[in-house]
């Protein structure tokens, strides 16, 4: 694994050279961005509805963190990873109580109305808190939201709430509409919510379903000079081929969310003209993990769980499966998370005799047939990584005696089949770490969760201990004795195995040289853009 | 004339039960697939329990099969096709914008198939046998042979990427404000890969049936007869042969225009055509069920309106045909 490590590294270096190495001519004007052009952008699906403060997703985010601002965006040098949007500062009281918000002032709605603390408000109380997927969980017990005046506005909690876990939710859940569009009428049914009004370096100018979605500059923008462009277009490329050709014929300038398969990309960077980026995705990390279901016999025996992890080669999986681009994951939180990742984990070397000889412990002896069990195996579909992981696992469990049976579905028959009718044994799920393990990974082994909700502990699993360690953590208000919860909380799931983690990924943007300023934040896809400027 | 219509009512009456089978069979096929619209949205958000079955309530999720069944008969008998969950907008305005891509892509292909393939099947049907007849039946064999996807892909790579004649994919230029005979040349040259990927598939279908017609009828004695009054070779070919070749080429008409519409759910993909077969694709991946019907219901009109097309051409082409179903 250490060795894994530095290829990583020395792959980010590669690719941090090819940037400067495209940058290195053009560095003496580079300095004053050039104003104008269009951004053509790929974008391969059509978001029901673009409300990111009702649809805190990616899909959402990528089309409409331009038009809607949130209080806070994340950031590479910034103090707690995080630089002002819309809140200017943000101040957590000792007992969890209460969070006060300083806005920035002078910001304009696209429609001309002045943005002040109402708006925050609004957002929070009637938005965020009833309505917003990830909302629902973090303000839970967001009582009130004073507003002293037009520039502050004051989150009142019932119950003491970490100010770090605010504070890391913030890029993510914090996305403030207008008062004055959605007081009136039912907030789902708003027409704002398919043509967004924000405070953004765009305004939503036109969507012509299943071709494009287009954005216009907006002039009246706080930021000094921002944006650069003047215009950004969203074509929808639904085929998986197409965002590479697109690129190669000069059509679009960009395709983010690896909308150019991994095959593609040794390929494409030979192309002239084109650049491959990995970085501007750290903040958004998928992990890949085995779910396993507790309610199997066999699997609700942790030497069985154990020999599953050692059967798996994480190096094989992340050359193989993810051409290099992942890392080879530990425990529930990513290597690349900055607060709460801990190398301090029990690990599972690839060793198959092990694997073996803890399954002969457990009292599964191999048949006539070489086999010892068989399992049923649902591979999420949503991802090529899941499948062909899924294709290996098969494999890797075949060398362990385990006679693993795919079962393949599509993306809502297997969200049913796993997390509602649990109908698997083992599945492979790619959950996101939303840079906070309570929004994040904790919901993937806690116990008590309702069926159906999806990407959660549908397996079955009861541990008391990691439940009580959760619930602490999630009113743990001293960041120090928070983390180092979290940092236990990886160590006792490392050990039990309710789930195998298996790599962390991220995305891969395909850019024309031409395209300047992006990848320079760890959300950057789901970021302003207002810096981004096209050099002609 | 009259014989027509009759024949138009008759088809009418009949096409109403097929409508109808269409429609509850597509019903009962969606319901047997696992999970519904709600497991296919949330796939791209997650959520909580009550967040799900709020959803599940608002779009109606909640109530029985029977129940859905049954409102969405009521709705359709007041011609009204619903709304759509995964767009929040009226199914028919959904359906409306993409149903003119859709057949300006089907037509063109079908006229560039039908046209090119039986003149071309006239042209190897003139001589039987010979060098050129051949030659077309082989070629016509292996571009038949080849998946239309490829096609288009191959057609992509080699005009769009390579050479650059061609825009990559889309119906029109994004965002370019163009009007009127610009406009339409603009659609016309991105109609040109999609149109040929599909259209050149099914034009090794009419070329061979054209010629095989022809090799049967130039052995029938009013051929004979033709050549022996003295005709020129010509006018046996086109007036005499082809003519009565024709015939099963239009009744392939109609049956290939189901068919085109199935083709066309790959072709509008890889070339990101926003057409009904890939609305039809996503309302299937995203459990969108009224959408789904919406589309299918469009789709059996379409086919039954062409083939009561074909029908009328056919009556008016032979006039043996009709004259028995009219009277009964």
């Amino acid at each position: 694994m250490p060795e894994f490590t530095i290829s990583r590294r020395t792959m980010l270096a590669g690719s941090a050279l090819l940037l400067a190495s495209t940058a290195m001519p053009t560095i003496g004007w580079a300095q004053t961005p050039k104003k104008g052009g269009r951004l053509v952008v790929a974008a391969d699906s059509e978001p029901r509805n673009l409300n990111p403060a009702i649809v805190a997703s990616n899909g959402v985010f990528f089309i409409s963190s331009k038009i809607v601002e949130t209080l806070a965006e994340a950031s590479f040098g910034g103090k707690d990873g995080l630089e002002p949007r819309l809140a200017l500062s943000w101040e957590g009281a000792a007992d969890g109580l209460s969070v006060t918000f300083k806005l920035r002032e002078a910001v304009k709605w696209h429609d001309g109305k002045p943005f002040t603390s109402a708006d925050v408000a609004f957002s929070a109380l009637q938005v965020w808190k009833p309505l917003q997927n990830l909302g629902r969980t973090v303000f839970k017990d967001l009582e009130a939201v004073d507003t002293p005046d037009e520039a502050t506005a004051v989150f009142k909690f019932a119950k003491p709430t970490p100010f770090q876990l605010i504070r890391n939710a913030l890029p993510t859940l914090s996305s403030v509409v207008p008062k004055h569009i959605y007081e009136t009428g039912k907030i789902e049914d708003n027409p704002a919510n398919n043509a967004p009004v924000g405070t953004g370096p765009f305004k939503f100018a036109e969507y012509k379903p299943g071709e494009y979605y287009r954005l216009e500059k907006n002039t009246d923008y706080w930021g000094k000079d921002e944006p650069y462009l003047d215009e950004i277009i969203y074509q929808v490329l639904p085929d998986r081929t197409s965002a590479a050709s697109a690129l190669e014929a000069e059509e679009i300038q960009l395709a983010a969310f690896s909308a150019v398969p991994l095959a593609d990309l040794d390929r494409i960077s030979k192309v002239p003209g084109l650049k491959v980026i990995t970085k501007g995705y750290e903040g958004l990390t998928y992990q890949l993990v085995v779910e396993i279901n507790h309610r199997r016999k066999e699997l609700a025996d942790l030497k069985v769980r154990q020999a599953i992890a050692h059967a798996i080669d994480k190096d094989f999986v992340v050359k193989t499966v993810f051409l290099g681009y992942a890392a080879t994951a530990t425990g529930p939180v990513p290597k690349n998370d900055p607060q709460f990742y801990t190398a301090d984990v029990p690990t599972y070397a690839f060793d198959v005799a092990k694997a073996n000889a803890l399954l002969d412990e457990a009292g599964y002896s191999r048949g006539d047939d070489g086999k010892r069990f068989s399992l049923k195996l649902l591979p999420a579909p949503y991802f090529n990584e899941t499948k062909q992981f899924g294709d290996y696992l098969r494999q890797a469990l075949a060398a362990i005696g385990i006679d693993a049976q795919l079962v393949n579905n599509d993306s809502a028959a297997h969200i049913k089949a796993v997390y509602t009718d649990h109908a698997f044994d083992l599945a492979v799920g790619p959950p996101v770490f939303r840079g906070d393990p309570a929004i994040s990974t904790t919901i993937l082994v806690q116990s008590g969760i309702p069926d159906g909700v999806p990407f959660s502990n549908q397996g079955g699993y009861k541990n008391a201990d990691l439940d009580a360690l959760i619930a602490k953590a999630s009113e743990t208000l001293d960041t120090a004795a928070r983390t180092e919860l979290y940092k236990e909380f990886q160590r006792k799931v490392a050990a039990d195995l309710p789930l195998i983690n298996v790599a962390e990924w991220s995305f891969i943007s395909v850019a024309r040289d031409t395209v300047k300023n992006i990848a320079n934040t760890p959300r950057w896809a789901v970021s302003n853009w207002a810096d981004t400027y096209l050099e002609s | 004339m009259s014989r027509a219509l009759t024949l138009l009512r008759r088809r009418l009456v009949g096409s109403i039960f097929v409508l109808l089978i269409v429609v509850i069979g597509t019903f009962l096929l969606l319901e047997a697939a696992p999970g519904d619209a709600v497991d296919a949205y949330i796939v791209s958000t997650g959520g909580d329990a009550g967040m799900i079955e709020l959803l599940r309530h608002r779009w109606g999720l909640d109530q029985s099969e029977l129940t859905r069944l049954a409102n969405y008969l009521w709705a359709l008998l007041h011609l009204d096709l619903g709304q759509s969950v995964t767009f929040s907008r009226p199914i028919r305005d959904v359906i409306t914008e993409r149903l003119p891509n859709t057949l300006l892509l089907m037509g063109s292909a079908t006229a560039l198939s039908f046209g090119l393939g039986s003149v071309l099947g006239i042209y190897a049907g003139a001589r039987p046998g010979s060098v050129r007849d051949r030659f077309l039946s082989i070629g016509s064999l292996a571009v038949y042979a080849i998946p239309g996807f490829w096609l288009g892909l191959v057609l992509i790579i080699v005009f769009a990427v390579d050479l650059r004649w061609f825009p990559i994919g889309g119906i029109e230029s994004i965002a370019s404000a163009r009007t009127g005979l610009d406009r339409a040349g603009d659609i016309a040259r991105h109609l040109v890969l999609p149109v040929s990927a599909l259209g050149f598939i099914y034009l090794a279908l009419y070329l061979r049936m054209m010629r095989a017609g022809m090799a049967e009828v130039w052995r029938q004695d009013f051929v004979l007869a033709a050549r022996a009054r003295g005709l020129s070779r010509r006018r046996v070919v086109l007036a005499h042969v082809a003519r009565n070749a024709l015939l099963p080429l239009v009744t392939m008409l109609g049956l290939q225009s189901a068919q085109m519409l199935g083709g066309s759910v790959v072709i509008e993909s890889v070339f990101s055509v926003p057409g009904l077969g890939r609305l039809a694709q996503e309302a299937v991946a995203a459990r969108d069920t009224p959408l789904l019907l919406g589309i299918i219901l469009v789709s059996a009109v379409l086919v039954v309106i062409i083939n009561l097309l074909v029908d009328i051409a056919y009556a008016v082409l032979d006039p043996r045909v009709g004259a028995n179903e009219a009277g009964a």
